[in-house]
């Protein structure tokens, strides 16, 4: 039975993994949709470097993302230290700059699903609630959005997925600090380095894997659900 | 009430529209790839004309000299789309109400009204996918109805139908152009549509609008050639039901001064109808003629002949107070002798006049 419980620092990995893959999550994913929606619905100068920038973490090494992250974010990076003095966040070696670097790592593979799901919307819909008196935001709220759910909850679920198993950034950032910025994949990748660290990295191998599962399954429930709600006939 | 003068760009396509009308419904006519849609979508807000003026029952909508652009949501013009654009996540309810709890819109005509009037009790709770297509379209037009609009634009809302649904639908359109209350523009490139419901036309030809007026006068004139239709042109009679033959199922119907007769439609003594009377059932005799199965024969006067180049000729004959179209051959305008002022016969077989040419009377 001893087996099956968890020992404090693996449940500490496991909480401080969900933590801040939520936090990514949350902040990231309102901005990806904002970002999505402006890339799918304008064509604006820029369209273009912007597209580029948004992807950037997805072609960059990990670990170059996470050392562009440390000089700009770091105590004394340009916007550290701003954040710092007038709102006293930091983020270096702490688990909040954990969440940042999972953000910023998950946020290419959010943006791309919800784009192509608004770009799915028939624009011309948002033209029909216009002429019924809604404004451009209500229009986007009651008909768009609703509308686009489905790909916003995909990219929602690969952007949490991201962020859960991210590495390569989050240590060149914030380090490998037990109980602050050690997360799953670090404490396995600690587990790996030590020489009597095998069960240890076996046992962490399963529980990720049946977090990764747990949410799989739940997010597919809810997708089915959404589809119904919004197919009508042929859900 | 609808006072449009405006110039604009749309693609390759150059706009330039004017017309006035005074209410009731107004028909925008013209062929596919006229700027139709374009020039409703200028109307309602969704394109910005380069110059001009827009004003609807006094109200100015676009103004390019005083800088006044109105946003589409302040407009308050119903749009019934061609292709419905109902939400496909809400009920038919939802999309009902939509001017309501999204657009804020204060509605003066209760939902009731407009259920009972498009017949849409049994759609309230269903999704936009489970409807057909003239269903999805009476929504669309309750739709609009209930966001309180100063205009009602219709593109062309029977073009995506059948047949079948367009007869389904046309009785709704005929009750709402008539109990509407407001002022309707419907856009359409079907003659038969705009003269069964509109008492305003607006022509519209390569994105200029060649002529517009009331629906009679315009649709006697010979001179507006391909812009009104060549096959299908035609003179609108308006009358009244005397009685119906029920032995030979035939309608007389009083066009002032003149009898026609036409197959059984109906229709109780006293109502008024108006009738599509196509040129090309027309035919003229100069003298009475015998041994004939015409039924239709009335005592008119030519009022002018336009000779095209080719084998035909338009002659427009009035009869009583009314003015009939006749396309025959040139040939026969020669061989007759026919010209202005001669005493002609009408010739009109009852059976060319079938359900899609007549009407109710409008507004």
């Amino acid at each position: 039975m001893d087996f099956l419980t968890l020992q404090p620092a693996e449940w500490q990995a496991l909480l401080l993994t969900l933590r801040v893959a939520a936090a990514a999550l949350l902040v990231a994913l309102p901005l990806a949709v904002m970002v999505a929606y402006g890339l799918a619905r304008y064509r604006f100068p820029g369209h273009g470097v912007v597209n580029a920038l948004v992807h950037l973490p997805l072609v960059l090494p990990p670990v170059v993302t996470g050392y562009v992250l440390l000089l700009a974010f770091g105590r004394n990076g340009p916007v550290g230290s701003v954040l710092r003095e007038t709102f006293g966040i930091t983020f270096a070696f702490n688990w909040t700059g954990a969440a940042l670097a999972a953000g910023v790592m998950a946020f290419p593979l959010m943006v791309r699903p919800i784009r192509l799901s608004f770009e799915a919307v028939d624009p011309k819909l948002e033209d029909a609630a216009r002429s019924l008196g809604a404004l451009r935001l209500v229009s986007f709220l009651t008909v768009t959005l609703p509308l686009a759910l489905p790909g916003i909850l995909g990219g929602a679920i690969l952007g949490f997925a991201k962020a859960m198993g991210e590495f390569g950034a989050t240590i060149t950032f914030v380090s490998n600090i037990p109980g602050e910025t050690r997360t799953l994949a670090l404490a396995l990748y600690t587990a790996t380095q030590s020489p009597s660290g095998d069960v240890a990295a076996f046992r962490l191998t399963i529980i990720a894997t049946i977090v990764a599962f747990g949410a799989l399954i739940a997010s597919e429930l809810l997708a089915r659900r959404l589809r119904k709600r919004l197919g009508g006939a042929d859900a | 009430m609808l006072d449009v003068d405006i110039k604009g760009q749309v693609g390759a396509l150059a706009l330039t529209a004017r017309f006035k009308s005074e209410g009731g419904v107004t028909s925008l006519f013209g062929q596919s790839g006229a700027g139709k849609t374009s020039l409703t979508n200028m109307i309602a807000g969704l394109i910005r004309p380069i110059s001009g003026r827009i004003t609807v029952n006094g109200t100015t909508l676009f103004d390019a000299d005083k800088n006044i652009n109105l946003a589409v949501q302040a407009r308050r013009i119903g749009h019934v789309f061609q292709d419905a654009r109902l939400f496909p996540h809400m009920s038919v309810r939802s999309n009902l109400t939509y001017a309501r709890w999204a657009g804020r819109r204060k509605t003066t005509r209760s939902m009731d009204e407009v259920v009972q009037l498009l017949g849409l009790q049994p759609l309230l709770s269903r999704k936009p996918a489970t409807l057909s297509g003239g269903e999805r379209q009476r929504v669309a037009i309750g739709r609009a109805l209930l966001s309180d609009p100063r205009l009602l634009i219709m593109d062309e809302p029977l073009a995506n139908l059948d047949q079948a649904r367009r007869n389904d639908i046309l009785p709704y359109l005929d009750r709402l152009c008539a109990e509407a209350g407001i002022p309707i523009l419907y856009v359409s490139h079907s003659i038969e549509e705009v003269a069964r419901l509109s008492q305003t036309l607006v022509i519209l030809s390569d994105g200029q609008t060649p002529a517009y007026g009331p629906v009679a006068e315009l649709l006697a004139r010979t001179d507006l050639g391909k812009a009104t239709g060549r096959h299908e042109a035609g003179a609108l009679l308006e009358g009244t039901v005397c009685h119906t033959d029920s032995e030979w199922g035939l309608t007389h119907i009083d066009i002032g001064g003149a009898t026609i007769q036409i197959p059984d439609l109906g229709a109780a003594p006293g109502e008024p109808i108006r009738l599509r009377i196509r040129a090309r059932d027309v035919a003229l005799a100069t003298e009475a003629p015998k041994g004939l199965s015409i039924r239709n024969r009335l005592e008119g006067t030519i009022r002018s002949i336009s000779e095209e180049s080719g084998p035909y000729a338009e002659i427009l004959c009035s009869v009583g107070e009314q003015t009939i179209r006749a396309r025959i051959t040139r040939a026969s305008v020669a061989d007759l002798g026919l010209e202005v002022g001669k005493k002609v016969t009408v010739l009109i077989k009852s059976v060319a006049i079938d359900k899609r040419q007549r009407a109710p009377v409008p507004g």
